[in-house]
């Protein structure tokens, strides 16, 4: 019997109606302990009147309070995905090597010789932005849940941020907080944290982002399923003890806008345990390869529910559960409560009754709790008793496939327009609009360098242990994307995480395209072939038909730019509602990239190896805009105007190039900053003492500002022997991509720069890299 | 290689031995109380119990150190490895304590050390003054000592790796944690039993950036071999 509130029933014709929304209750709902109590009684749970209705119409009655809970957590933005999921669909999601697609907890890969890879990325922004360590902490162990779950070993974690202006100190206090928090949970659970991107931008004051990946090893044969199939099966909760942490997590904090004071926030964020995360991972891998498993769940938003109830989706079949037997960390819980829990390191194992004793012997022996917690049904229902009643009794497709999906008016962006810079001011030097000055150049390269976005970020991943595991071979920070060599097939895994700038705010679509290329071109700088991508689209609040308008283009733009290169999307990640008082972040998508190349031991570095070496830049090198670059930002305070967007000729050919061409000595992908910038780079990571001397190209008329740090797609520089140069311009020639000697390494440790002909700096680098590394330290420490 | 709760170096401790030296590497459980005969005991490291408490501080209670106690008393090759070197101190098996970085931070890079003593277990095959770059991962690294008790550790010659330079000069900026007089890693009076913060199993290949680390683990077999030969003889 279903424990019912006096909420309003609704008569069945209007159940049966469809179109007619339900009159709501008028009544408020009887207290159940724990429960917010709040009238009208879908707001507590945040659906809309409308979800409330269509709940009443697929139950053909009105839910109890606990089954009212269940539906507020599943048809949340977080869970149902009810505003994206239309959209998503466009996505490429086939190739040959992908061997689990979106839908599942995360994507995998085949690497050959019967070994595969699993990667995704999620956000934890909202929970970051109230509490930066646990937030940040628990946005690490549950990507990493993600991974064993499949019966993949984590072996890298790469995060995404995003944080306000340093100058603020919210800025700092968040930033710190996020980085110490992601140290505390990955170096304690032992997988290494081998890169990412940290930018800083006024934009994110108030909604930081923080968007974690993780990839993992295994073996094909090991692979599982979030799933719970085979009536009479048991389901298994492994791990920690249920508490009342979290609750609400999914329906209330991550999908919905902050108010003024996100800390109100607080107890809607969970706390983590990386200990016992790390023999959860232990004895979860063991039993997948032991093959006594038959599915397995982990426990993330809306905890039980969801994990019960997607397995069951997944092999169509029901759920009984069994709430007194849950292992609680506090008396007195309710079921409510239980059931919302977000508490962390939990997992939901699906076996055999006759497999259980050799199961529980091996969570034993980790010190871990398991207990019984329910059985899989024919029905399709989920049914839950706690204290010898039943408190929720529900389809499982009415919580999860039947769950609201959305098509929001969605608004098209404008065509951005064009910029050119002002007459007056300049925050620079109150110049106005007009050209650098050649000796102003140098200036200028030493300012962006020292920008929060463009130093050094050594004080971030130095906090992060980058090489448990033994397996980094490019540490963070040395290339354009990490390189992890895998032991069995003796491939090397190149892995990089970027996210959109400011052409994503003024050109969605372009944006888009621009950053699945960036993702591509940098995995290929290390020499990698991209073989899939993960993503996590950061947006505000797609109840505005301007922000769901520029979601839909930038879906279409990274579609497109995916289709062109042919690289698989295995899943990804949406996170709405970044937003406060009505402030929203501009459009963030960040795509995590991974590339597989042949030899580890032949990875390229960003850095310029030796003196004496020819220096080439390749692509179209001119090609560039002051638009929504680094540059534009630093002197006139603006992202404007009409980024370019990829030519896909000239990325095709740089992607088989860089996954081809022996002699190349190192390889950098030229984005923020320009030219001048990725140039500088090259030389700031070399040895002390390396120089080099660079000539760079003008187009007749182009100011020496857009010479230097205008920025444009398809452009990489690289160094090679010299002997080696002619080689390089024929295999460039025969792919019909530009390329040009820009100068050389040399001995004297100075980075020498001229542009069109005109000299703009000669710096002597031991004393930029020493502002380079210290700019951020500077702020944050 | 003894395994905690929470040790996450064990299997790259194992990696480095076998390919360092050829020998074979057993992971042991903590619950274990015996060794089964191994003439080489390496406790990695990690975070083992979670480091809630003390770093290391719950280990001693594990049965599996009753079997380390016993090997080291026998003049075994021991070696802790940053936690692992932690639980040793906790265990009483080396003096002294490892304290929070003086910065507050936790650190992961490459350091320099200087060999000091070339008699221990772990240092056999090394050239006194020898320096290793090695890297190192801890937030919990600094060196803390009683002055008395340093000054008597010191005279033991208990001193077997102190941070430097590149050119094995110890200068202020070379320590990286704040470490008592430099200190990296100490021996036991009998020199068999080694702990050091930095990571030899972390560089034990060219393709990870180095092989410095595999002079010290080959050290470790040296001593196991000698102590066979002395057995026959």
């Amino acid at each position: 019997m279903v424990r019912r509130t006096p909420a309003a029933v609704p008569d069945a014709s209007a159940a049966g109606g469809g179109a007619s929304p339900l009159l709501p209750p008028t009544e408020p709902p009887a207290a159940v302990p724990g429960a917010p109590a709040a009238p009208p009684r879908w707001e507590a749970v945040g659906l809309s009147q409308a979800e409330y209705a269509a709940v009443c119409r697929l139950l053909l009655r009105a839910p109890g309070d606990v089954e009212l809970g269940l539906f507020g957590a599943m048809w949340s933005e977080h869970c149902s995905y009810k505003s994206s999921r239309a959209f998503l669909g466009r996505f490429p999601t086939e190739a040959p090597q992908v061997l689990v697609g979106p839908g599942e907890n995360a994507g995998v890969l085949d690497l050959g010789e019967g070994h595969a890879v699993a990667l995704r990325m999620e956000s934890h922004n909202h929970p970051s932005a109230v509490e930066p360590f646990q937030g940040a902490a628990t946005g690490v162990g549950g990507i990493l849940r993600d991974i064993f779950t499949m019966g993949a070993r984590p072996v890298a974690l790469l995060d995404g941020l995003r944080f306000g202006d340093p100058v603020v100190a919210r800025a700092r206090h968040l930033a710190g907080g996020v980085v110490e928090g992601i140290a505390h949970y990955g170096n304690c659970v032992g997988v290494p944290t081998v890169g990412g991107e940290a930018g800083f931008d006024p934009a994110y004051a108030d909604n930081p982002l923080v968007n974690v990946m993780c990839v993992g090893f295994l073996r094909r044969e090991h692979l599982q399923r979030g799933a719970a199939p085979g009536p009479g099966n048991a389901l298994l909760l492994v791990g920690n003890r249920t508490g009342r942490d979290g609750i609400h997590g999914a329906s209330l904090l991550a999908s919905r806008t902050f108010a003024e004071k996100p800390e109100e926030m607080r107890p809607a964020v969970q706390v983590g345990d990386p200990f016992v995360g790390k023999l959860l991972l232990e004895a979860c891998l063991e039993l997948a390869s032991s093959g006594l498993l038959r599915g397995m769940n982990d426990l993330g938003a809306a905890g039980i529910t969801s994990a019960a109830t997607e397995t069951a989706s997944r092999a169509g079949t029901g759920v009984e559960l069994d709430l007194d037997a849950v292992p609680c960390r506090e008396p007195g819980m309710n079921a409510y409560e239980i059931l919302l829990s977000e508490s962390q390191e939990r997992m939901l194992l699906v076996a055999a009754p006759a497999d259980l004793p050799a199961i529980l012997a091996v969570c034993r022996r980790y010190g871990l709790s398991a207990a019984r917690i329910g059985t899989v049904v024919p029905d399709g229902r989920m049914r839950v008793r706690f204290r010898g009643e039943v408190v929720a009794d529900v389809p499982v497709e009415a919580l999860t496939r039947r769950a609201p999906r959305y098509r929001r008016p969605a608004r098209r962006p404008e065509s951005p327009r064009p910029w050119s810079p002002p007459s007056g001011g300049g925050g620079l030097d109150q110049s106005g609009g007009a050209d650098l000055a050649g000796e102003d150049g140098g200036r200028v390269l030493l300012d962006l360098l020292a920008a929060p976005t463009l130093a050094a970020k050594g004080w971030i991943y130095r906090q992060y242990d980058h090489q448990v595991q033994t397996n980094t071979v490019v540490p963070p920070g040395a290339g354009d994307a990490a390189v992890l060599r895998h032991r069995p097939t003796g491939r090397g895994i190149a892995l990089a995480l970027d996210m959109g700038g400011g052409a994503c705010a003024l050109d969605p679509y372009g944006g888009g395209a621009l950053l699945v290329a960036e993702g591509a071109r940098n995995v290929a700088c290390v020499g990698a072939r991209p073989w899939g991508l993960t993503n996590c689209l950061n947006f505000a609040s797609p109840e505005d038909p301007a922000v769901l308008g520029a979601f839909v283009r930038t879906i279409d733009g990274m579609a497109a730019a995916c289709r062109r290169l042919g690289i698989p999307v295995t899943g990804g990640n949406v996170s709405f509602y970044n937003e406060t008082a009505g402030q929203g972040i501009p459009p963030t998508p960040a795509v995590g990239m991974l590339g597989v190349l042949p030899d580890p031991g032949r990875a390229r570095r960003a850095a310029f190896p030796a003196d004496g070496l020819a220096i080439y830049g390749l692509g179209p090198l001119t090609r560039a805009r002051l638009d929504a670059s680094a540059y534009q930002r630093l002197r006139w305070g603006v992202c404007a105007g009409v980024p370019l967007r990829p030519d896909w000729g000239v990325e095709g050919a740089l992607l088989g190039l860089l996954a081809s061409h022996d002699h190349l000595a190192c390889a950098h992908d030229c984005s923020d900053g320009g030219l001048a910038v990725a140039l500088a780079e090259c030389a700031l990571l070399a040895s002390d003492g390396v120089g080099a001397h660079i000539a760079l190209p003008a187009r007749p008329g182009q100011r020496l500002d857009a010479v230097l740090f205008g920025e444009g797609p398809g452009r990489v520089v690289v160094a090679v022997p010299p002997e080696h140069g002619p080689a390089l311009e024929a295999d460039c020639a025969q792919r019909g991509l530009a390329c040009r000697r820009l100068g050389a390494t040399t001995a004297d440790g100075v980075l020498a720069v001229s542009a069109g002909g005109r000299p703009v700096c000669t710096l002597q680098l031991a004393r930029v890299r020493a502002d380079w590394e210290e700019a951020l330290p500077r702020w944050l420490r | 290689m003894v395994v905690f709760p929470g040790s996450n170096c064990d299997a790259d401790a194992a990696w480095a031995w076998e390919r360092a030296t050829g020998g074979a590497a057993e992971l042991v459980w903590h619950e274990r109380d015996e060794l089964g005969g191994a003439d080489v005991v390496v406790l990695p490291g990690g975070f083992a119990h979670g480091d809630y408490l003390r770093c290391g501080a719950l280990c001693r209670f594990s049965p599996v150190m009753a079997a380390v106690r016993a090997a080291a008393a026998a003049g075994r090759a021991v070696l802790g490895i940053c936690n692992g070197f932690q639980i040793l101190c906790e265990a009483g098996l080396l003096p002294g304590a490892l304290a929070r970085n003086q910065d507050m931070r936790f650190h992961c890079h490459d350091v320099h050390v200087r060999v000091e003593r070339v008699d221990t277990a772990w240092t056999l095959a090394c050239a006194a003054g020898q320096v290793l770059r090695l890297p190192i991962a801890h937030g919990e690294g600094r060196f803390h000592l009683p002055s008395a008790d340093l000054a008597s550790l010191l005279a033991a010659g208990g001193a077997v790796f102190r941070y430097c330079d590149a050119g094995g000069r110890r200068r202020a900026e070379s320590n990286p944690n704040g470490s008592l007089d430099d200190i990296a890693g100490i021996a036991s009076p009998g020199g068999n039993v080694v702990g050091l913060m930095p990571h030899p199993e972390r560089a034990a290949e060219a393709l990870l950036g180095g092989e410095d680390g595999v002079v010290i683990l080959r050290s470790a077999l040296r001593w196991a071999m000698a102590r066979e030969g002395d057995a026959r003889g």
